[in-house]
């Protein structure tokens, strides 16, 4: 048995192959192609995938836009150009798709009756582990928060993402003062309306939601201001009240 | 098909699931592993991403064998399967939005998942067609399984739920650590204690037998 095997492992050791010379240009070849056909599979992917990743995206959006805004039924959507804000409608073409950002968007929110509610006001910024992208609803009467979503976070998990999941520090959005500044205070300290009550161990994802919140507020505070609110009115043919998913992507 | 041949795809096939489980048994495949497993729904999406990925690319290098020169046969299992990798990565993206998100880079990085280049490697590229089908689902579906025990362990006991679904009510109060990546280390530490001891009892076993 043992000398059998043996001479059948050395007849297997004798008949490796010499691997033969194969000419650059077939490797060349042979890797242009791989990499032309994984090309096409791949643009062909993106292509069909990419309406309906773009529409979730809007979708998402809306949603976000109808959470923060109370009662808001229908919204229109506003610029920001030169410090000014101007109108989905009045914005030019082509300005639009160079200012794609959309950091540079707030969107106006109407209830049933067609009366102003707010602003919804996207904001991004780094929070513990990266950029927390929220969006929040505004109302500019009164100068209060009225609704705070996170769109997009990466905090720790169990801790810091508590700041969408915990829902004692989701009530301090009810109607958040922000004037002169929103404070961080500890839970259970909240003494006047323009206190958060952070989250206890995840003090930096709670005050980086409070630090994107009065940035944005400095920010969007004057160009709202300046804006005559009265000549906005809500939409009336175009798509974005709140049955209306399918044209949303047609009006973008 | 003669009974010798199913019995051979059955046994490529099942091979992965428990005798060789890439996780388990193998040790690979730690990164997704690891990182993504802090709850069951995740577990699932990246089994079952690294799943298509897996059997795609191994029907592709199996049937490709005799056409790709060996010199640059590595090359060309990267641009197969990151080709496949995209393609999981814009599907998640247009049909299972959040799930994406959550898994975020860790799709992309299916790409460098060892898992699936040793398959092709060990497997695909010696086989055909139909065997290389049976051992990449095989292996596809124990990695799968693998990230399910961990990401069930993880979710339980981390969250206190299940699938999303709340287990313990409100008085549980969640080991956090369990999903924090520390959790990650517990639960593949324990599942590969058991899993040995579970295989030394076994193997002792039968050389008390013979």
């Amino acid at each position: 048995m043992n000398e059998n095997e043996e001479i059948e492992e050395k007849k297997e050791a004798t008949v490796i192959p010499v691997e033969p010379e194969v000419s650059s240009f077939k490797l060349i070849f042979s890797l242009g192609l791989a990499g032309l056909i994984s090309g096409i599979i791949i643009v062909g992917s993106y292509l069909y995938t990419l309406p309906i990743i773009e529409k979730n995206k809007a979708e998402a959006q809306r949603t976000a836009i109808f959470k923060v805004l109370e009662g808001c039924t229908s919204f229109v959507t506003l610029h920001l150009i030169d410090g000014k804000l101007v109108e989905d409608d009045n914005f030019p073409k082509v300005k639009k798709e160079a200012i794609t950002k959309e950091e540079h968007e707030v969107f106006a929110g109407f209830d049933a009756d067609g009366k102003l509610i707010g602003f919804a006001i996207p904001a991004a910024e780094p929070g513990f582990q990266d950029i927390i992208g929220t969006i929040f609803g505004y109302d500019v009467v009164n100068q209060t928060i009225i609704g705070f979503e996170v769109l997009e976070s990466k905090e720790t998990p169990g801790l810091g993402d508590k700041i969408f999941k915990d829902a004692d520090f989701a009530l301090n959005f009810k109607s958040l003062a922000t004037i002169p500044e929103i404070l961080p205070v500890k839970k259970g300290a909240k003494k006047s309306p323009n206190q958060i009550e952070t989250i206890t161990g995840a003090t930096i994802s709670s005050k980086a939601v409070i630090r994107i919140l009065n940035n944005a507020i400095k920010l969007w505070q004057e160009p709202i201001n300046k804006f005559d609110k009265s000549l906005l009115k809500p939409p009336t043919t175009k798509g974005n009240t709140e049955n209306s998913a399918d044209k949303i992507s047609e009006n973008e | 098909m003669s009974e010798k041949e199913t019995d051979k795809k059955a046994q490529e096939f099942l091979k992965g699931l428990w005798k060789e489980n890439p996780v388990f048994v193998a040790v690979l495949g730690m990164c997704p592993a690891l990182a993504v497993t802090n709850s069951a729904i995740n577990s699932l999406a990246m089994g079952l991403a690294t799943t298509f990925v897996l059997v795609c690319s191994s029907i592709l290098v199996s049937s490709l064998r005799k056409v790709i020169p060996k010199q640059v046969r590595i090359t060309a299992y990267v641009i197969i399967i990151a080709t496949f990798v995209t393609v999981v990565d814009f599907a998640l993206a247009a049909f299972t939005p959040s799930i994406q998100k959550e898994l975020g880079a860790f799709v992309a990085l299916i790409v460098v998942n060892c898992l699936i280049l040793g398959r092709q490697e060990a497997f695909a590229s010696k086989n055909g067609v139909v065997l290389s089908i049976f051992d990449a689902a095989g292996m596809s579906l124990g990695f799968t399984f693998a990230l399910l025990c961990i990401g069930v362990i993880r979710e339980v006991i981390g969250s206190g739920s299940l699938f999303d679904f709340p287990l313990f009510g409100a008085g549980y109060e969640p080991w956090v650590v369990m999903i924090l990546p520390p959790g990650g280390f517990f639960a593949l530490g324990f599942l590969l204690f058991g899993f040995n001891w579970y295989a030394g009892r076994k193997r002792k076993k039968e050389l008390v037998k013979a």
